[in-house]
């Protein structure tokens, strides 16, 4: 009877051991596998700095990877990445922000049932879908609205990023604004402020850093977005001069060159190089919304 | 000891199924240039047609990467474009293998603008000054008062490859030209936008965009193959060392009457 309870909790013990160990091994797979990807990515980039200077990489103008001599400058893809990520910013913050204001705060508790799960449907919509639409519909649309020499330019990437981007700031920063206790709240308006005054001055501030880490990831989304840039963007390699110009963002660049680059040639290791770029961004974007949301931490019952 | 014996039936039992998989199903790999893709996919159609035992899968991602794929031996034959380029036949003399060209066809590359532009005729000349960022408006060829928006390929595309040869004689593109990532986006792009000009392969032209003459010769087979029309190039296949076994019967069906035949269905220019 005792040498049965031994034996039971010796393999309980034993079992426990192995649960532990097989969910560090799943749990590592992942991070191996970045690294992984990590070294590919800089083994392939980096012979590019043989032939060009770190600073004729990032500061030049001129992007011609198959000419004779060839030049790999990637400022304009990098003006073009950030100018488009900053205007989609433009568009998709109010719009998230204020739709997450109106589902946690204002909207009845049936509207709030059926809208929010149809803008996280928005994520749902593959991106090429999203670019065809920019292509066929709305490009024409701007070329005739606006008239513009093009409909495939700068706006009109950042308005598809933008709706992109809006179910990522709108979904986060809703569960932010929900999770502001009710407490708080009944304090407000046992102060006498308004709903108006209560969502400015008392749950915007308490839910800010939830609000921040949204935005930021739905950036870092904008910015890497590969196939909405490609289709839409126009991949004109300048620096652009008002926002209805055609750019080339980086993983534009990317995608378009790579299956048509001499394998292992400077061409290759440029495009890989200007992965290690993106991925900075995207490390930076991220490094930023985890101190923000580390720093701006929603203290005592209002914790997320 | 049962164990380790069952396993080794099991092994052995495995093994078999795969290898007379192998044996029964002869498979061709050919992958590369989207150019050639509609040539390789019709002639793979009619030649499994023909014998159901060889399967042929066929994939795009272009040239280098057919031409990569024959060199490290994970493709059977590999569409290309445009010719090997001498860093490849290096990597190539660095691995040991001999690839060899077949031309299988002859592409013709057209100017396309949108169907309401009332220009027929177009000089290379003309062409080189627009894409090199020179000609800006559509007054100066007689048009209306437009901005031209110019249309180019991507620069790593065989297509871009041809028009930088035989269009702007190895200058530039200026930077400000719209880089698309396919023959088809162009068609879209130009069928959307009056102020468009850009260039495809005469097999993705259909009447949704208006092709130019350039210096008065009108892109046909015609005139691709007698070598008038300005701007054409041949199209490869390649094989590491001669093709041997289903290999060379699909490139000698390539090639055949019935082979060019199809080429010439899916909108290129056949041999003869």
């Amino acid at each position: 009877m005792i040498n049965a309870k031994k034996t039971m909790t010796v393999n309980r013990q034993f079992k426990e051991v192995w649960m532990r160990r097989i969910f560090f091994v799943i749990a590592s797979t992942s991070i191996f596998i970045l690294l992984l990807i990590m070294i590919f990515i800089f083994a392939e980039g980096i012979p590019v700095f043989k032939k060009v200077s770190l600073i004729d990489f990032i500061f030049g103008k001129y992007w011609y990877p198959t000419s004779e001599p060839p030049e790999f400058g990637i400022f304009p893809l990098i003006v073009a990445s950030i100018s488009v990520t900053a205007l989609s910013a433009v568009i998709s913050i109010p719009l998230g922000v204020m739709t997450a204001i109106y589902l946690a705060e204002i909207a009845a508790f049936k509207v709030r049932e059926i809208v929010k799960p149809m803008v996280e449907l928005l994520a749902a919509i593959p991106s090429v879908v999203i670019g065809f639409f920019g292509m066929v519909i709305v490009s024409p649309f701007l070329q005739d609205v606006f008239d513009v020499p093009t409909g495939l330019n700068l706006f009109n990437a950042a308005l598809m990023l933008g709706f992109m981007s809006v179910p990522t700031i709108c979904s986060i920063s809703e569960d932010a604004i929900s999770s502001v206790p009710r407490a708080m709240r009944e304090a407000s308006f046992a102060l006498g402020a308004t709903h108006f005054e209560t969502i400015v001055k008392v749950i915007l501030p308490a839910s800010l850093s939830g609000i921040i880490t949204s935005i930021i990831l739905g950036m870092s989304r904008a910015i890497g977005e590969t196939m909405v840039v490609l289709m839409v963007a126009g991949g004109a390699t300048m620096i652009p001069s008002s926002i209805f110009d055609p750019v080339r963002p980086m993983p534009a660049s990317i995608a378009a060159e790579m299956a048509e680059a001499p394998f292992r040639g400077d061409h290759y290791y440029a495009l890989f190089a200007t992965g290690i770029v993106l991925f900075c961004f995207t490390l930076i974007f991220n490094i930023i919304a985890d101190h923000i949301a580390y720093k701006y931490k929603q203290t005592g019952d209002s914790t997320l | 000891m049962g164990k380790k014996t069952g396993f080794f039936i099991v092994a052995v039992f495995l093994a078999s199924i795969f290898t007379t998989g192998f044996a029964s199903a002869e498979k061709i790999i050919i992958k590369g240039s989207t150019t050639v893709l509609p040539i390789a996919q019709k002639c793979a159609e009619a030649y499994m047609l023909d014998k159901p035992d060889v399967k042929i899968s066929i994939s795009g991602g272009g040239s280098g990467n057919g031409i990569k794929a024959i060199i490290d031996e994970t493709s059977d034959i590999g569409n290309s474009s445009r010719f090997i380029k001498g860093k490849e036949v290096k990597f190539a003399m660095d691995r040991g293998v001999y690839p060899v060209p077949f031309r299988v066809a002859y592409d013709c590359i057209v100017p396309v603008v949108h169907s309401s532009n009332n220009l027929e005729n177009i000089t290379l000349v003309q062409l080189r000054a627009i894409y090199k960022g020179a000609i800006k408006n559509w007054k100066e060829l007689g048009g209306p008062d437009r901005t031209i928006v110019v249309i180019s390929r991507d620069t790593s595309s065989g297509t871009y490859e041809v028009w930088h040869k035989k269009v702007m004689k190895k200058e530039r593109v200026f930077p400000g030209a719209l880089l698309l990532a396919s023959n088809g986006a162009i068609v879209q792009a130009v069928s959307k936008n009056k102020n468009a000009v850009g260039y495809i392969g005469i097999g993705y032209l259909d009447s949704s965009v208006k092709a130019l003459t350039v210096n008065g010769i009108k892109g046909s087979v015609k005139t691709t193959l007698s070598g008038i029309f300005p701007i054409s190039r041949p199209l490869f296949m390649f094989t590491t060392g001669w093709p041997k076994g289903e290999t060379l019967n699909f490139i000698n069906f390539v090639l055949s009457p019935n082979g060019q035949s199809l080429v010439r269905s899916s909108g290129y220019v056949p041999l003869y």
